[in-house]
């Protein structure tokens, strides 16, 4: 019987008369209603909920079609597959070890030079050394390094750092060839390289992150230390730095987890020999530089398996890399409150 | 008159004990500390600066109509015309179709979390795998694709890519619609709840219209993260030097040419890459500082 009444309250112009007509109408509209309005809501409702849905389920179907076409190596190889060090194609064995060495390598060095130059833009970019019309274009300037396609940052990896960098790692192997990581003679790109690259491309997440990290920490611990005759950069070492260490170790695996998977500007200065050599001036691979180069070429259906096999690893890495960095993230916000 | 008592005099010895510097050891850590800061934030600077110079130096000089419009020149010949205009193409096509993907269902996406649930298990599940997504390796994207669109459909093609394009989208028009929706004020939803609109009025006649100008933004930031990416590209649209014939044939785009000449031997190709990525960074800092643009006027409205 409050068919009709309820029905346009749908629309808002004629909503009011409804309203007008009986106040008891707008108590039944909330919860009880049927015909077009109800349709268009529920439907609505069905398909958001699709859409969320599909959303998720990329995650799942992506993680299935991987380990899926994996299959044939992981069934060749089995798991003696991590630590095979020989990738031939024409003989068709495949090992992993010389990538995987290669992809922790690189992205441990780009971590060991990007964590302390993040985490000093950070400091720069919050605390009081420049006044604040300096403070925001740095940290905005410093950030749009990632706006930059990786593949550019190849191109210039190729074309102005490795010359730039060939008499330094030279230098290194005519002073330290005696010490493993500087063994062989340099050629212009190698592990060292890509780590560098890598270190770039890696400081604006450090960066950023450290700095909001920094700028939610309570004014009270910095005025107190200070007021206990803590000069600036004990306060720093002391009071900023500990409070926000598990942020900006948060940052620092997001970082990682980006490194661990950047493919492009390592490709263009790696070398990618499939060889494993321990030395950082040697020719090296990757995961993705190896993925990179590999694929489109690929026919042979292990080739194709083995390359499978090698994303569903870095899938994996990097998987455990980001849920642990958003957890470490996540404890920063709770310590917080 | 109101007697004013001077402060008492200190003695000699504890005044000088107040205003005594720092000890030397911490005067050289303060100095040595902040010098470190600033030469690493200056070494932080360097790389930006030097990436568009030589961009700027190398590029600029041979940008001009001709490189806009026409094709890639075979190697070796002389007084043919030589550009890039398919690859342009080939670009804005692939991230025209991840648009089209990705932008329904992110924003679907974006509104579930912030407006169905928003505190309940299933969000902050989604929530959390939409986070997830963000952070996987583009090139697995790539493998994705190619196993998903190129190994099923039998070749290389702009589908393949778009659809690997749209996939590094999607969690970032997601995230960052939740995060514009999330700023309209409740009251606003509450008014129009209150003057008889259902979920769906109130949804996108209130709120997605207040956050439109956020979701722009983020749909802006995903399409410049889709133009510069490449190794998504390389083995699902691969390349072609000619004009794109099909949505279901290999398809030239800026950054996988870029790639590509930047490795050829030929110094032509090579130059033909620096100009390129001025045409590739310009168009994405295009689309970074028209995002911001529109951010501002948030703030300022």
């Amino acid at each position: 019987m409050m068919k009709e009444q309820f029905e346009p309250a749908g629309k808002p112009d004629s909503g009011k008369t409804s309203f007008v007509k009986n106040g008891f109408d707008a108590d039944f509209a909330l919860t009880n209603g049927t015909g077009e309005n109800l349709w268009l809501d529920q439907g609505f409702t069905w398909l958001v909920h699709g859409f969320a849905y599909g959303t998720a389920f990329v995650l799942f179907w992506l993680s299935w079609v991987i380990f899926q076409q994996a299959q044939p190596a992981i069934a060749h190889f089995g798991l003696g597959f991590l630590w095979g060090s020989t990738w031939n194609i024409g003989e068709l064995t495949f090992g992993a070890l010389p990538f995987i060495y290669g992809t922790l390598v690189s992205s441990a060095l780009a971590l060991f030079i990007a964590v302390p130059v993040g985490v000093a833009v950070a400091l720069i970019t919050s605390e009081d050394f420049l006044p604040p019309w300096v403070r925001s274009p740095i940290a905005f300037v410093v950030e749009l390094i990632a706006a930059i396609p990786s593949v550019i940052i190849g191109m210039w990896g190729i074309f102005v750092l490795i010359p730039f960098l060939l008499p330094m790692q030279q230098w290194l192997y005519d002073r330290f060839s005696w010490v493993p990581l500087f063994s062989t003679p340099p050629s212009g790109p190698s592990l060292l390289v890509a780590g560098i690259v890598l270190s770039i491309m890696i400081v604006p997440t450090v960066a950023a992150i450290s700095r909001e990290v920094l700028l939610v920490i309570p004014k009270e611990l910095r005025s107190a230390s200070m007021s206990l005759g803590a000069t600036r950069w004990e306060t720093i070492f002391r009071v900023l730095l500990p409070s926000g260490t598990s942020g900006i170790l948060g940052a620092s695996t997001l970082a990682l987890g980006r490194a661990l998977g950047e493919t492009m500007a390592v490709t263009m200065v790696i070398g990618n020999s499939p060889q494993l050599n321990p030395s950082l001036l040697e020719l090296g691979s990757t995961i993705p530089s190896v993925l990179a180069t590999q694929f489109a070429e690929a026919l042979d259906k292990l080739h194709i398996g083995a390359l499978m096999y090698l994303s569903l690893i870095l899938f994996a890495i990097t998987f455990l890399v980001n849920i642990a960095a958003v957890l470490m993230v996540r404890v920063f916000g709770h310590q917080q409150i | 008159m109101i007697d004013r008592a001077s402060p008492p005099i200190p003695e000699d010895s504890s005044l000088e004990e107040l205003q005594s510097s720092l000890p030397i050891g911490r005067t050289i850590f303060t100095i040595g500390m902040t010098v470190l800061a600033f030469a690493f934030t200056g070494l932080a600077l360097l790389p930006l600066l030097a990436i568009l110079f030589a961009i700027l130096r190398q590029g600029l000089p041979n940008l001009n109509w001709e490189t806009l419009t026409s094709l890639p020149a075979p190697v070796g010949m002389e007084g043919v015309a030589n550009g890039f205009a398919n690859a342009t193409l080939g670009t804005l096509i692939m991230v025209g179709i991840a648009s089209l993907i990705s932008i329904p269902f992110g924003l679907m996406t974006g509104i579930f979390l912030s407006e169905f649930s928003r505190d309940s298990k299933v969000a902050s599940a989604i929530r959390f795998i939409t986070t997830v997504l963000t952070g996987i390796p583009s090139v697995i994207v790539g493998v994705f694709a190619y196993a998903v669109v190129v190994l099923t459909t039998g070749g290389f093609s702009a589908l393949a890519g778009g659809f690997a394009l749209s996939i590094l989208m999607l969690p970032v028009v997601a995230l960052t619609t939740e995060e514009a929706l999330k700023l309209v004020p409740i009251s606003q939803r509450l008014a129009s709840a209150a003057l008889g609109s259902n979920r769906f009025q109130t949804t996108f006649k209130i709120v997605v219209a207040t956050a439109l100008p956020g979701i722009t933004t983020g749909i802006l930031l995903a399409v410049a993260r889709a133009a510069g990416e490449t190794a998504p590209l390389i083995f699902t649209a691969l390349f072609s030097d000619n004009w794109p014939t099909g949505l279901s044939d290999p398809t030239p785009s800026l950054s996988v040419l870029i790639y590509n000449y930047a490795n050829s031997p030929f110094s032509e190709q090579n130059e033909l890459a620096w100009t390129a990525s001025v045409v590739l960074v310009s168009l994405i800092l295009l689309i970074s500082v028209l995002s911001r643009l529109v951010t501002r006027r948030i703030i300022k409205s």
